[in-house]
């Protein structure tokens, strides 16, 4: 695999980084890719733009952040506004529709999801969404294979939640899967 | 690619609080701090499990002066920090190198002056490491640029630290700090440790500061028998107050002079300098930005090469002194408004113009950046 770059952008605490670390790991430590994980986010605990890159290759990774996103999650409003019109041209931009509900004209193939919805629906509880949202980025692309991404989130996530989580890395590959449209790389 | 075993993802704080405990760390004291803070949470966790102590102290002067304390105890020992705290902690980095008590200081640099932005990367604190505190003093300050060298380097700190009886400084930053990586550490069976030399007790009690046999006295601690005494005043081989004279200037000289004689402290390491037009200088994160910016001159046709000091001081004054006299230019990119590039003004005396890079907005410069600097240069 060449250089693949992905984003994954909302507020802080959604998980956003939690999900770029996940992801990461499964690339790197259950997929036997180079990765790299940088993040971007406020002083706040809660609130403020949060945002997580990761960069998947073969090779060795010099520049460590996004240069042209291959893949973007935009989990709020601001995300969507910023970083939407970044994708590559063939990349995916994946909307969590339940805040967003216009996105700027992007090169990209633009997905929408109500992410935190599904969260809410399935589990009564928001916190998951980012793992859904996981569940979707690995559903629509080749990035990693979903047993390495199911270990990845098993050990990254707290033990008493670790059903849950992948529970959710379930709905969101279930969501992926109804997304019309060719498979993108 | 295979799975290398043992491969994991780790990030940069972590790294460096991993290879502390392969140093043999055995005393941490400090005040958490982003972007520094995961290497106290780490060592809170892993220290004590090991028979270490951790502290987590009222401030970072207080944490500085029981670094220096339990170094003098004979502890092998660190604190972790940002630029507020670095600030602070400079008057017993000085303690620590007239005591000469070997210590490792990690500066993670995040924008300043003051508070700044604390999330965010910066090489605002390049100077400051190497003359923060007040005083000729000999430093030595390494600078990693993945999250291996966050690792090597910490032990390697260690090791320079113990063997010269100096404090040194970890220089790294937001990004690298922050950044995870895929990585492989070392088997500890195959590390380097090196620790401090200590007096023959069957030669009787020794002094704290006897240079007779070499410009780095055995250490002296507290508790094993021998003389120990400490003090910020210039002082004797006795440790006791001195005078202005020959003795102050003969101690000062032997100070710096433990860096100074030792070109092979000088860490750098070069990417296509060979046949290079036009040299970058970076370190740290910058230099992963301008190690792909080479790659994009050279499929453009610009023979351009890095070089990335990996000990900012001392500075590999002399490789590139000998590059400047066979490239076009030099440039070098640095986040602040220029530190480095009057080093290497310094060292390349006019042989080549030197051209800066600065940002300063809280954000990496990035490969594309590099490049249009180095097209700069190469037109000429």
């Amino acid at each position: 695999m060449s250089r693949r770059e992905i984003r994954l952008s909302g507020e802080g605490g959604q998980g956003i980084i939690l999900g770029g670390i996940i992801l990461a790991e499964a690339a790197a430590v259950h997929g036997g890719l180079n990765a790299v994980q940088t993040q971007s986010y406020g002083p706040e605990s809660r609130g403020g733009a949060s945002r997580c890159e990761v960069v998947l290759s073969r090779e060795a990774i010099d520049y460590p952040k996004v240069i042209r996103p291959d893949v973007v999650l935009v989990m709020n409003r601001e995300a969507a506004d910023r970083y939407a019109g970044d994708v590559s041209p063939g990349g995916t931009v994946i909307v969590d529709s339940t805040f967003v509900e216009e996105v700027p004209d992007t090169v990209g193939r633009v997905c929408r999801v109500p992410i935190t919805r599904l969260a809410r629906e399935h589990f009564g509880r928001e916190i998951v969404a980012n793992i859904i949202a996981l569940g979707i980025v690995a559903g629509l692309t080749d990035l990693v294979r979903r047993d390495a991404l199911e270990r990845a989130v098993a050990d990254r996530v707290p033990p008493a939640t670790r059903d849950l989580n992948l529970k959710a890395l379930d709905v969101g590959y279930r969501a992926a899967a109804e997304i019309p449209g060719p498979a993108t790389p | 690619m295979p799975v290398k075993p043992g491969a994991r993802l780790m990030q940069g704080n972590e790294a460096c609080a991993e290879g502390a405990l392969a140093a043999g760390l055995s005393f941490f004291a400090g005040y958490p701090i982003t972007p520094s803070t995961e290497i106290a949470e780490y060592l809170a966790e892993h220290l004590p499990a090991r028979g270490g102590v951790y502290i987590q102290m009222e401030d970072e002067i207080a944490s500085m002066a029981a670094v220096v304390g339990a170094s003098l105890a004979g502890a092998k020992a660190m604190t972790a920090t940002s630029g507020p705290g670095f600030s602070l902690k400079q008057e017993n980095l000085g303690f620590a190198a007239i005591t000469e008590a070997p210590c490792v200081v990690v500066n993670v640099q995040r924008q300043g002056p003051s508070t700044g932005l604390p999330t965010s990367p910066s090489h605002g604190d390049l100077m400051q490491a190497r003359w923060g505190t007040h005083g000729d003093h000999p430093v030595v300050v390494l600078v990693p640029w993945s999250v291996r060298e966050c690792f090597d380097l910490t032990l390697h700190a260690f090791n320079v630290a113990e063997r010269l009886r100096i404090p040194v400084v970890i220089l790294t930053d937001e990004v690298i700090a922050h950044m995870r990586e895929k990585v492989v550490l070392p088997e500890a069976g195959s590390l380097v440790v090196e620790d401090r030399a200590r007096p023959d007790r069957a030669a009787g009690p020794a002094l704290p500061y006897d240079d007779r046999q070499g410009d780095v006295p055995p250490m002296t601690v507290f508790g094993d028998g021998h003389r120990a005494h400490v003090t910020g005043l210039i002082h004797d081989r006795r440790g006791y107050p001195a005078g202005p004279g020959p003795a102050t200037e003969a101690l000062l000289k032997r100070l710096q002079g433990k860096v100074d004689s030792r070109p092979e402290l000088v860490i750098a390491e070069e990417e296509e300098t060979a046949d290079a037009e036009v040299l970058v200088v970076a370190i740290g994160c910058v230099a992963r930005s301008a190690a792909r910016a080479i790659r994009l001159a050279r499929a453009e046709g610009i023979a351009a090469g890095l070089l990335r000091p990996v000990t900012l001081w001392p500075f590999p004054g002399e490789r590139v002194r000998a590059i400047a006299g066979r490239v076009r230019g030099i440039v070098v990119p640095e986040m602040n408004l220029g530190q480095m590039v009057l080093e290497v003004e310094r060292v390349a005396g006019g042989r080549a113009p030197v051209h800066l890079y600065p940002r300063v907005d809280g954000n990496l410069i990035t490969p594309e950046e590099v490049l249009g600097s180095i097209r700069e240069v190469a037109r000429g």
